[in-house]
This record gives structure tokens, C-alpha cells and sequence, in this order.
């Protein structure tokens, strides 16, 4: 079988263990050093506000023969202004022209259908003012602001406070790669972009929510034993979610990715395109964010708290203990195998963690994933 | 395993009644919407083609607290009267968020006529009454010489002057005004004979027999005018100039229509300064209407009203024309030069507030400026939602395909459920058209494609939870009920978590990202209705099959696939009775 092959049948069997929350240090600098970028790129690129922000008129034509050159003079005559023309999926033309206010375009969209040879009543006119545009960001950065106070709130009610401003700076960290990345390729910013970007907020935190779920679940009386640290349970929550946050971002970016080229592609440039892109982007920094983002700096809040400090010094101390006595119990690195453990959701104690029968030291985990046979 | 299965008997309750009432549920839905005769949904301006314009109030200095729901509801009110003037049943306008109008006009009308009549001020005119009379299906008997005291009122008077009894002082005055008047009369010196008892005789007793061919137009125009009809009373005052007589409608306190031969402007709307509506606590209490002109309106004012006075009833009224239709028409008594009048009546406060409005404000309440405007040809609409659909059904296909080869048997779980979703979605949509006015825009489509990745996501948590389950050594029957539980939790918590956001973005923003919103938002609830009532009992009820509940290869839930080992489970299930463990 294949490596991928592999990881595809381990991932499946949900055997994948990685040190998410050891290795938390490597992903928080990655994560810097793409924030670094994408701020570097908004203020030395900035972005490409489309003609939504600018006011002017975007007209959209039938199948026609004329050149997108030709057209452009065509535009540029008529409107006195500069124009962009692109050519759609369909044959059809795209034809932008900034600056030109809504008074003027049933002007210019008759010199064009005589130019262009189209029926007027066939041409699209798109015209904004130059305010529309900041109107609907100015709404959608009330809206997100007020959506962040609201899901932190939640978050704090429903999980704890550490997990909301986790969560937080996971969607801030979104939102910033989105818009640099939009900064950097130079795709075009539209109401369409605001909306994919306003969707992901709820997606990128959909995801956070997950993984949050199952960490809260397993992490419920974890002051009451003494094998595993909070961090080490955090990387076991992410493990456990792990094949779901695979399959779920795999499962929202497929109609996604459809919109993306399908529609886009067979429509040319336009709104579906404009939010698919945006929704792309963000949908794939929202899974990553959730996994090495949001997870690991929950648990280095949480490992501040003093009774997670004090869990932590006992941890370690039965480790020590352990190992002096030549006889370690514990797996101070916890790598994912199928859930031997007792249910957790139930009154007993120990419930988080492996049960001691199945305790190895790390070096021998290359043996996991099967059952160790220790625990009969 | 007897007293597990005792004990969860309450969590799976009764599969198969649930699914029972949930079908049920979505056939009464789906009848509902054949019978209400809308099976596709309504689609929005930039699908089904036309024009959307969308308007933004826009604050000017000195009044800053303009832009508030009384006035923007003016100006909707005023602007539907505006595009529906044009002929155009299904053409909307609604207010969106606190400062924008939305004039959706459907394919098939003149868009650049639309945008003129919508966007512009309206305009707002005074102008002498010539001829006037109800237009009513009952021709009463003509009294042409109402005999009676002249009116009383001091100062210009009663809007509904037309009840009042007529001055019958034939001194029909030979100013230049006068002169046009008994001109437009001439061609018909009993205008049609139907004025009803009460209203003022329009017979003018003058008689210069020239009959130019603008007057008999006029009067032409007039007899043909039928204002109980829309689309003509629209018509009724279109590209006359603001110095010509016109013709007009207008509806008196009785809601009746009443037409009139007008005069040409003699004052216009910017000539008011300010109007506000006072309640009179003296004389005659009740509401009225205060105006102020400016310098010039004040003076062209004085002179029209010393004008009227003198005129017998009905050329002592003049008429407020706002857009081509009367609103108003009080009558003189005196001139009026102190720059200001009063229009008194029996206004109730939101007639002489509305009244006040129109005059203060030139029409609308405020000033609006395009913020954008689109014009879809149905083609390119259809091609876009076409395009839409196409990349929704390839999309749902490639996440069936993952999900088949992913999950194997369970996958047809999720695609029904996903079937049943999509369903429940279109259905819904396509009622909520006629009730609440859901159309269906492109925003809109991409919300519902991007709402199958939400959706497949629930049944991938519930998945998961009984393949951990299944992991941990469970038969699949308990491993179903124990899984539910969790994944129930996981799953509210993150749709509200998503539906917070649709909701949000509903309340905040304005335009296309409500559409957007609310399909996402619709999606969400819709979800979730699917998962509790449709996934979790079907799953149930399939968990008793054979080929699920002894891990079929096929089924997606073959333990060995899962990498839990048969000897494992017996011990497992011997040495551990899962009944404690219950959630």
C-alpha cells in the first residue's frame, strides 16, 4: 500500500496521532509568519477593490464577436472613462468601467449595444454608487463585530472564556489570510467576497466549535486523575476530531470548489465566483485554524490555571515516579489509537486518558494502533 | 445485553413514528405548496430578470435625525406610487436595513423610465383648480348653481373643500388665469353633468366662445379620464410641463376619485419652505397644516391666492399635485401675502402629518441617492442560476461519491438525508415566496449549495460518534443510542453557532448578504429538523438490519475495517456491561 494509502486506512480506522499541541510552537510560528504576510501584503498591495467600492458600471453582454480589445476602446469611448473587459465563459463580455456615476449608463450602455451590435435589452447593467459598496462592508464589519461579541459570549456560557478567546483569535486569524490572500494574488474584492468572508465566521467557528465539543467532554473531571495533562488530553481531542475535521472541510469545500469552477468557470468572472473564492480560501484557513490554532492555545490557557498547573506537577511526578521505578506507566506523549477507555460521559472518575493497562512509553508507540493485548 | 436494552428503549423512542410524522410532514408541506399553485420559488431581480435599484437615504445638514422608519415608510409609500404608476403590478419597493429602499421592478418594463421616476424628487405643485367632479359610477343630478354661504374659513381652507358648500358669486374674474379657465370650460360648458349634490357645480357661468385646440384636448383628455382606474390615473399627468394645464386624479376624504382640469403651476414645491402639521386648540380643534414659503413662493403665493378668492368654487381651490395626483385641494378665501398658510380640514394627525411631509420635503421625505443598480436580462439571469445549479449538483454529487466511498452503506443514510433536506429546503422556499416574499437570488443559491457542506457535516459527527462507539468494542445497536447523544450536543452547538452568524448578518446587513443570510440561516434550522427527526430515527431503525448490525463489509461499519479485533469485543462486552456507562 501507498504512504497516502496508508495514512488514508490509519485515518479511517481514526489512528492518526500527532503531537498538535507538543508541536503547538512550529504552527504558532507558521501562523505568525502567514499573519506577517498577509498584513505585509495588505499594506504594501493592498487590496483590489472592485468597481462596488469605487462606483461605477459593470455591463455584461451576450455571445458577441467583438474583441475584448475593440470593446475596450468601444467602452472607453462611450464612457470617456477607463474600462476593463474581460471575456466570459459563455462568449459573452464583461465590461467594467469605474467611475461612472448611475445618471450616465443608460447612456453608455446604448452607445455600446450600438457598438458591440447587441440589443440594448440584452445587455446586464450592474452600476453602483460609490458609497454602496462601503456601505455593505461597513455593514458586515458591524455585523462581525457584533457576531464576535455574541459567540465569544456564547462560548464563554457554553464552554468557558479560555475557549472563547481562543476561538476568537482562530476567526481573527482567518479572516486576516483571507484578506491577505486576496491581498497578495490581487483578486478582486466584491459584496460577494464580503459575503464569502462574513460565511466563513460561522464555518471557521463550526469547526472550532467541534473540537472544542469533544475536548470539554474529555477534559470533564480531569482534575480527579493523574496520567494525563490538559495539553495531552487537548492533542487527544484534536486526534479523535481529526478524521471529522478532514471529512467535514473536504465535505464543504467539494460544492464549494463546484461553484468555484464549474460556475465560475462557466460564467466567467461574477458574484458565484467572487463568493466561492472568498468561502475557498477561508474554509481551508478555518480547518487548519481550528486544528493548530484554536485547540493548542486553549490548552496553553488552560495550563496557567493553577489546578491545571498543579494536575500537571502530579503528572509528572507519577511519571517520575514510574520511570524510577524502572517501570514507566505512562505515555507522556499521547498518540491516538482507538478508544480503549472507559466511556467517559458516565460519574467515574478516571475518565479521562487511556486506562493504565495500555500504558507504554512513547518510544514504543510505533506499536500502537493495535490493541496492545497488555489489558487482558 | 437485556438491561442496556431495557434502559435505552426511552432514548430511541419510537423510530418509526417519528419518521412517519416527519414524511407526513414534509407531503402536507409539499401539498400545501401544489395547492397554493407556487412550485418553484420566487426568484429575485438578477435570476428571473429586470431591475433592482436600491436607494440610499442620505443625511442632510441641519437634519440630522431625518432618516427615521416614519419617513422611510413615506418615501415607500410615495416611490410604490411612483413605479406602480408605471403600469407595473409586481414592481416592490421595500425599505432594507435603516437608510435603503429597494425598488425591484420585473423584466418587460422600462428600466430607465423606472429609474427616472424613482429616483428623482418628486415633483410637487400648486395649481389653480379649473374643473372638478367625482368620478363615479352614479351620475347624480347636475346642481349647477349651489347656492349657499360662502365659506367661513379665514384663512385657505378645508381640504375637503369639495364638501363644502360652494360660493356661488359669479364673478368669474377676467385675469389671465381666469381667462384659461373659462377657455377649458367652453368646450364643455356642463362638464359631463355628474357632479354629485354636494359637490361644488363646476359650470362656470362665462362663455367666450374660442375654442383653441389645447383647451379641447384638455377637455378631450378630461372626459375620456377614468380615475378608478390605476394605470390611467398614472398616466393622467405624464410629461405635462409645469406650465401647462394638465388633467389630474385625485381621491377626496370619502375615498372617492375625483377628477380634475388644472390650471398651470403657480407655485412649486421647492417654493415651501417648511410644513409641519399643529393641532389647532382653538376655533375649530383639530389637525392642520402650517406652511411657510420662501421669499419668492410667499409672493407667488399672495398673488395666486388673491387670484382664487375672487373666483367662485370650484376655481377658488387650488390643488396640491404631487407626482400628477392631487393630494390636496383647499380652497381661498382671501389672499394670503404674510408667506405663510394654514390648510385646515378634518385631517386626523397622520393625514396632516403625511400632508405636511409631502409639502416640506418636495414629495419625499428625504433625499436619496442611487447606491446601485441592476439590470438583469432574463437570459443572463436564467444562465447564472443555470450555472449555479449545475456547480449545486456537481457539487452535491462529488460529496455523495465521497461520502459512498467514505461510508459505504451508511452514506445512503446521509444522501436520503440529504434528499429529504433538499426537499424540505425547495418546498419551504418556494412557500415562503407568497407569504413573506423570499425570492430567491444568486446570493441566495450559493447559500443553499454551501449550506450541503453544513449539512452533510452533521451526519459525518453522528458517523463518527458510532464508529467510536463501534471502536470501543459496541454492537452497533448500542453504539447508535450511545453515539446519539453526543453527537447530538456536538451538533446543536455548532449549528448555533452557524445560525448565530446567518442571523447576525440578516439583522445587520442590507442587500444581496440578506439573501444570502437567510438561506443559510433556513439551511441551519432545516438541518437540524433533518438530523433529530429524519437521520437519528432512520439510522435506528436500520440499525436493527442484519447487515448494519453485524458490520456488513459494505455498511460502512465493519469493525475489522475500523480496526477493532472480534476477540477484543467479546472480552470487551463481558468484562464491561455498558448498561452503567449510559449517557
Amino acid at each position: 500500500m501507498s504512504k497516502l494509502g496508508t495514512l488514508g486506512a490509519r485515518l479511517h480506522r481514526g489512528e492518526i496521532g500527532y503531537d498538535f499541541v507538543g508541536k503547538r510552537k512550529i504552527w504558532y510560528g507558521v501562523s505568525i509568519l502567514i499573519t506577517i504576510t498577509a498584513i505585509l501584503g495588505l499594506a504594501v498591495r493592498g487590496l483590489n477593490m472592485g468597481i462596488e467600492f469605487q462606483g461605477g458600471a459593470v455591463f455584461t453582454t451576450e455571445r458577441t464577436s467583438v474583441s475584448v480589445s475593440q470593446a475596450e476602446t468601444y467602452a472607453e469611448e462611450a464612457s470617456g472613462h477607463d474600462a476593463i473587459v474581460q471575456k466570459l465563459g459563455n462568449g459573452g463580455l464583461r465590461i467594467q468601467v469605474a467611475g461612472v456615476d448611475t445618471g450616465k449608463s443608460d447612456q453608455i450602455k446604448k452607445d455600446l449595444s450600438k457598438d458591440l451590435k447587441v440589443d440594448p435589452e440584452k445587455i446586464n447593467a450592474d452600476l453602483v454608487g460609490p458609497s454602496w459598496g462601503d456601505q455593505i462592508a461597513n455593514k458586515a464589519w458591524q455585523g462581525l463585530a457584533i457576531f464576535m461579541v455574541l459567540v465569544v459570549i456564547y462560548l464563554a456560557i457554553a464552554f468557558e472564556w479560555r475557549m472563547a478567546a481562543a476561538a476568537l483569535v482562530a476567526l481573527i486569524h482567518d479572516i486576516t489570510i483571507t484578506v491577505g490572500v486576496y491581498a497578495l494574488v490581487g483578486f478582486e474584492v466584491t459584496p460577494g467576497t464580503v459575503i464569502g468572508l462574513l460565511t466563513i465566521l460561522g464555518y471557521s467557528l463550526y469547526d472550532t466549535v467541534v473540537v472544542f465539543d469533544s475536548l470539554k467532554e474529555q477534559t470533564k473531571d480531569i482534575t480527579k486523575q493523574t496520567r494525563y495533562t490538559y495539553s495531552e488530553i487537548a492533542d487527544r481531542s484534536i486526534n479523535g476530531t481529526l478524521v471529522r475535521s478532514i471529512n467535514t472541510t473536504v465535505v464543504a469545500l467539494l460544492p464549494v470548489a463546484g461553484l468555484l469552477f464549474i460556475g465560475g468557470g462557466v460564467l466567467g468572472a461574477g458574484m458565484l465566483n467572487d463568493i466561492s473564492l472568498s468561502l475557498f480560501v477561508g474554509l481551508a484557513a478555518g480547518a487548519y485554524s481550528s486544528i493548530f490554532i484554536a485547540t493548542p492555545l486553549v490548552a496553553d490557557l488552560k495550563e496557567r490555571e493553577p489546578q491545571i498547573k498543579a494536575l500537571r506537577k502530579r503528572v509528572l511526578a507519577k511519571r517520575a515516579a514510574a520511570a524510577a521505578k524502572g517501570e514507566s506507566l505512562e505515555a507522556p506523549v499521547v498518540e491516538r489509537s482507538y478508544d480503549d477507555e472507559e466511556p467517559d460521559d458516565d460519574a467515574t472518575p478516571a475518565v479521562v486518558g487511556p486506562r493504565a493497562q495500555r500504558a507504554q512509553p512513547s518510544s514504543r508507540s510505533r506499536g500502537r494502533g493495535r490493541p496492545s493485548g497488555k489489558r487482558r | 445485553m437485556a438491561a442496556p436494552k431495557k434502559g435505552r428503549q426511552g432514548t430511541q423512542g419510537r423510530p418509526g413514528r417519528t419518521l412517519a410524522l416527519i414524511l407526513i410532514a414534509i407531503v402536507a408541506l409539499t401539498g400545501g405548496m401544489f395547492a397554493s399553485g407556487h412550485t418553484t420559488p420566487r426568484l429575485g431581480i438578477d435570476l428571473a430578470g429586470g431591475t433592482s435599484i436600491t436607494l440610499q437615504a442620505k443625511n442632510e445638514p441641519g437634519q440630522k435625525n431625518a432618516i427615521n422608519k416614519t419617513n422611510m415608510d413615506t418615501a415607500v409609500d410615495i416611490m410604490n406610487r411612483r413605479v406602480n404608476g408605471l403600469g407595473v403590478s409586481e414592481a416592490e419597493v421595500q425599505t432594507q436595513g435603516d437608510s435603503n429602499i429597494i425598488v425591484n421592478i420585473p423584466k418587460g418594463t422600462n428600466s430607465e423610465q423606472a429609474r427616472e421616476q424613482v429616483g428623482t424628487t418628486a415633483k410637487l405643485y400648486f395649481r389653480p383648480v379649473l374643473v372638478t367632479e367625482v368620478t363615479g359610477a352614479d351620475a347624480a343630478t347636475p346642481s349647477p348653481s349651489a347656492s349657499g354661504s360662502s365659506s367661513a374659513s379665514p384663512s385657505a381652507s378645508a381640504k375637503e373643500s369639495e364638501k363644502a358648500t360652494s360660493s356661488s358669486s359669479p364673478s368669474a374674474s377676467a385675469t389671465s388665469q381666469g381667462r384659461a379657465v373659462t377657455d377649458a370650460l367652453k368646450a364643455d360648458p356642463t362638464p359631463s353633468g355628474s357632479s354629485t349634490g354636494s359637490e361644488s357645480a363646476a359650470a362656470s357661468p362665462s362663455a367666450s366662445a374660442s375654442t383653441d385646440p389645447a383647451t379641447a384636448k384638455l377637455q378631450a383628455e378630461y372626459t375620456k379620464l377614468d380615475c378608478s382606474k390605476k394605470t390611467v390615473r398614472a398616466k393622467a399627468g405624464d410629461g405635462v410641463k409645469a406650465g401647462d394645464p394638465t388633467v389630474a386624479c385625485g381621491q377626496n376624504s370619502q375615498g372617492q376619485w375625483q377628477k380634475y382640469i388644472l390650471g398651470p403651476a403657480e407655485v412649486e414645491g421647492t417654493d415651501v419652505d417648511k410644513a409641519s402639521a399643529v393641532f389647532d386648540t382653538q376655533g375649530a380643534a383639530g389637525w392642520k397644516v402650517t406652511m411657510d414659503f420662501t421669499g419668492k413662493g410667499g409672493k407667488k403665493f399672495a398673488s395666486i391666492t388673491g387670484k382664487l378668492a375672487q373666483n367662485q368654487s370650484p376655481q377658488n381651490q387650488f390643488a396640491i399635485v404631487l407626482d400628477g395626483e392631487v393630494v390636496s385641494d383647499p380652497y381661498v378665501s382671501q389672499a394670503l401675502t404674510g408667506g405663510t398658510a394654514e390648510i385646515s380640514g378634518s385631517f386626523d394627525q397622520q393625514e396632516a402629518q403625511d400632508l405636511a411631509n409631502m409639502l416640506s420635503y418636495g414629495a419625499l421625505p428625504l433625499t436619496f441617492t442611487e447606491a446601485s443598480v441592476t439590470t438583469v436580462t432574463a437570459a443572463l439571469g436564467g444562465e447564472q442560476l443555470e450555472a449555479g445549479l449545475i456547480a449545486g449538483a456537481i457539487g452535491l454529487a462529488l460529496v455523495i461519491i465521497y461520502l459512498v466511498v467514505y461510508y459505504r452503506g451508511l452514506s445512503m443514510i446521509a444522501i436520503a438525508s440529504l434528499l429529504v433536506s433538499a426537499v424540505m429546503t425547495y418546498v419551504i422556499m418556494s412557500l415562503l415566496g407568497p407569504t413573506i416574499g423570499f425570492a430567491l437570488n444568486l446570493p441566495a443559491v450559493c447559500g443553499a449549495i454551501v449550506a450541503i457542506g453544513i449539512t452533510a457535516d452533521s451526519f459525518i459527527v453522528f458517523f463518527e460518534r458510532i464508529r467510536d462507539e463501534i471502536r470501543e468494542g459496541r454492537r452497533m445497536r448500542p453504539a447508535v443510542e450511545r453515539a446519539w447523544p453526543r453527537a447530538r450536543r456536538t451538533i446543536l452547538v455548532s449549528d448555533f453557532v452557524s445560525f448565530l452568524a446567518a442571523a447576525v448578518l440578516f439583522v445587520v446587513t442590507v442587500g444581496k448578504v440578506q439573501g444570502f443570510a437567510f438561506t443559510l440561516g433556513l439551511t441551519t434550522l432545516l438541518d437540524v429538523v433533518v438530523v433529530f427527526f429524519f437521520t437519528k430515527p432512520l439510522m435506528t431503525l436500520l440499525a436493527r438490519r442484519k447487515f448494519f448490525a453485524e458490520g456488513h463489509s459494505w455498511s460502512g461499519l465493519d469493525p475489522k475495517r475500523l480496526g477493532v479485533q472480534p476477540p477484543l469485543r467479546r472480552t470487551r462486552r463481558a468484562s464491561a456491561p455498558v448498561d452503567t456507562k449510559e449517557a
